[in-house]
């Protein structure tokens, strides 16, 4: 009785040896992937640990210069827009879709001239995600301002609320477009704080980097929540303003010496 | 007063259906408009990224503001307990919901993704007027429709004050709602101001009743019924009363502006420097759209005319289509005021540099698009009273006049 209770024994632990090493062969790379996977940020949850923003010295913001411009282009695929054939030039001036400019102003008073670049503002409040019928136009928790373009219907009512022009309607069909910046006919869009750089666990926007390699520096990007970023240490350093601060939107985006 | 009898459009099918060839070869027009638009993508259109709202959206907000105010004659009739409107209650709900449609059309095939309505019916952001507005415009349908029902229902009868209020109440909220999509912009100067919401009530009652009367007058003249001079000479007054009030409402407009003194440039642009939206404001909105139909309808001799009546109000409606232009383009076009006290003299997007207004010139698919949105509101007006009792037989001085009846 007891050899043969023995042989089951030995028949069971063979099956349940060959089952354990089926099912961890199964189940390891999949473990072992969520192990990967949670290391990637962009299978981290967005937390408003963080709100990300901008300071723009305009001291250093050089006269002539649109690196920020071209950089930003080219980053999100903007400079991919192709004017429709037989359309007059200056109405694609007008049409085409643009998330940085570059601005000259004169004080009415001093005559002193800024150069500064002007983008979305990533507002605390945005009056963009307010009107937005869909929900399309929304806030991250980390302060970024997006659009869904899979909720965007093309109302427009964004571009009308928007107290800094920053958002863009693409007009036309976009035949080339890239993966991070799938550009639709009918649909808005604006500066995005190069937010697949923010999944990708970079620390910086295109803009800030083309400015820096010029050697202006005029452009600090970072965590407004950190007192040890550069750029919380920056503007704790030099008084900065928010354009048209009687809004009270407590824009991401501030400037100094404006 | 007689009991009113409510006969269906009795004009002979040639004609009827002419008219309606005419109208829905319009109509088509306007839908090949869209396709030609939709498919191409909005480059086709006179719109930019500067002024992102053109011609359909002045064709649109005029029919919604419109519809709210066609609906005006049944409310006075029903809330207001006034009998000599009552016989027109049933049309000017069927103008109503006709105008409504029409409007909405316009409005959703100018989206850029006309293709993804049903985002907008099945996700809200309830923070946004637009979003409120998609609920207000179609319970307006729901509710005039119910409302016509206890008009027509002898069964529903005991309903029909209620029904007649609480369409009256929600119209206000529609075109509040249709104002303040305007007013609540903080963002552009010519916006961002709460008087725009009640000005958009009044100019409702004015440009809704001079679509009612045009088309009150045209239904009653192809089909010889009689139509009193008793009746025309109340909704006469009544626009004197709308046009006074619109007059003082851009009056209210304009001084609000100026007690902010950073407005001074907009009040500027507006009655003095703007160029085309100057001539539009001056000359197709105050000039053509109040004071001449004003001087009409008021004159001895003219006043007294249906076809000088007609013009009039055919005057109205072309000076509502260019308030519209003006407060809608004329809005966008004027610089935003991004840095005061700072001249601007370089952008990478205009923005105004020099004083320089956006430009915008309309094409024409947007024109057509929005008069392609008018045929389809008479359309649903014509078919309406054709095939069902919405147009009184009669409505003869002796007929609705309680004192005519009394001298007779």
């Amino acid at each position: 009785m007891n050899n043969s209770s023995e042989e089951i024994d030995q028949g069971r632990r063979g099956f349940l040896g060959a089952a354990a090493g089926v099912a961890s062969m199964t189940l390891a790379p999949g473990v072992l992937l969520h192990t990967i996977a949670s290391a990637d940020p962009r299978s981290e949850r967005v937390t408003d640990a963080v709100r990300y923003g901008m300071l723009i010295d305009t001291t250093r913001c050089a006269e002539g210069c649109t690196a920020c411009v071209t950089a930003c282009n080219q980053e999100n695929g903007l400079d991919l827009q192709q004017m429709p054939a037989s359309m007059d030039p200056e109405k694609w001036d007008r049409q085409e879709a643009r998330w940085i400019r570059k601005i000259k102003l004169e004080d009415n008073l001093t005559g002193r001239v800024t150069n500064l670049p002007m983008m979305c503002q990533h507002c605390e409040h945005p009056p963009c995600v307010d009107v937005c019928p869909t929900g399309a136009s929304f806030k991250r928790s980390d302060g970024i301002v997006l659009v869904d373009r899979h909720l965007c219907i093309g109302c427009r009512y964004c571009m009308m609320a928007c107290p800094y022009k920053a958002r863009s309607f693409i007009h036309a069909e976009v035949e080339e477009k890239l993966t991070l910046a799938p550009r639709g006919k009918g649909c808005v869009e604006s500066c995005n704080l190069c937010v697949h750089r923010r999944d990708n666990g970079e620390t910086s926007t295109a803009c800030a980097d083309a400015c820096a390699a010029q050697g202006h520096h005029a452009i600090i990007f970072g965590d407004l929540k950190n007192p040890e970023s550069t750029l919380s240490k920056a503007l704790a350093a030099m008084p900065s303003r928010q354009i048209r601060e009687n809004l009270a939107l407590n824009t991401g985006v501030r400037y100094s010496g404006v | 007063m007689k009991r009113i009898v409510y006969r269906e459009w009795r004009l002979s099918p040639q004609r009827y259906w002419a008219l309606l060839a005419g109208l829905a070869a319009i109509a088509g027009i306007g839908g090949l408009a869209f396709w030609y638009m939709e498919h191409q993508g909005h480059w086709v259109t006179g719109m930019n990224n500067e002024v992102v709202w053109g011609m359909p959206h002045i064709f649109a907000v005029f029919l919604i503001v419109a519809a709210s105010g066609a609906l005006n004659i049944a409310s006075i009739g029903t809330v207001f307990g006034k009998s000599t409107y009552q016989p027109l209650g049933r049309f000017s709900a069927l103008l109503a919901v006709a105008l409504l449609i029409g409007g909405l059309m316009v409005l959703v095939l100018d989206l850029g993704r006309p293709d993804r309505l049903i985002v907008a019916m099945t996700s809200y952001n309830f923070r946004s007027i637009f979003a409120w507005n998609v609920i207000l415009y179609s319970g307006f349908v729901a509710i005039v429709v119910a409302y016509l029902v206890t008009m027509v229902d002898r069964g529903f009868r005991g309903y029909y004050k209620a029904a007649g209020t609480f369409a009256f109440v929600w119209r206000l909220l529609l075109t509040t709602g249709t104002g303040s999509i305007f007013g609540f912009i903080v963002a552009r100067q010519a916006f961002d101001t709460a008087v725009l919401a009640p000005m958009f009530i009044v100019m409702s009652f004015l440009y809704g009743l001079a679509i009612f009367m045009l088309v009150l007058m045209f239904a009653f003249s192809q089909d010889q019924r009689p139509l009193g001079p008793f009746i025309i000479k109340r909704l006469k007054g009544l626009m004197g009363i709308f046009i006074s009030a619109v007059l003082l409402f851009i009056l209210i407009y304009f001084l609000t502006k100026l007690y902010g003194a950073q407005n001074y440039d907009l009040v500027s642009f507006y009655l003095v420097s703007g160029g085309r939206y100057t001539l539009a404001f001056w000359f197709g909105w105050v000039i053509l759209g109040l004071l001449a139909p004003f001087g009409i309808l008021f004159h001895p001799a003219l006043g007294q005319d249906r076809r000088w009546i007609a013009g009039a109000c055919g005057l109205v409606v072309l000076g509502g289509l260019a308030s519209m232009y003006v407060i809608i383009i004329g809005g966008q076009a004027f610089p935003m005021a991004l840095f005061p006290g700072k001249t601007l003299l370089e952008s990478g997007f205009h923005d105004g540099v020099g004083g320089q207004i956006a430009a915008y010139a309309p094409s024409m698919p947007e024109f057509l698009l929005g008069l392609g949105g008018v045929a389809v509101a008479l359309i649903i007006t014509a078919v309406g009273v054709r095939a069902l009792q919405f147009l009184p037989e009669s409505l003869a001085d002796k007929d609705v006049d309680p004192h005519a009846a009394v001298k007779a």
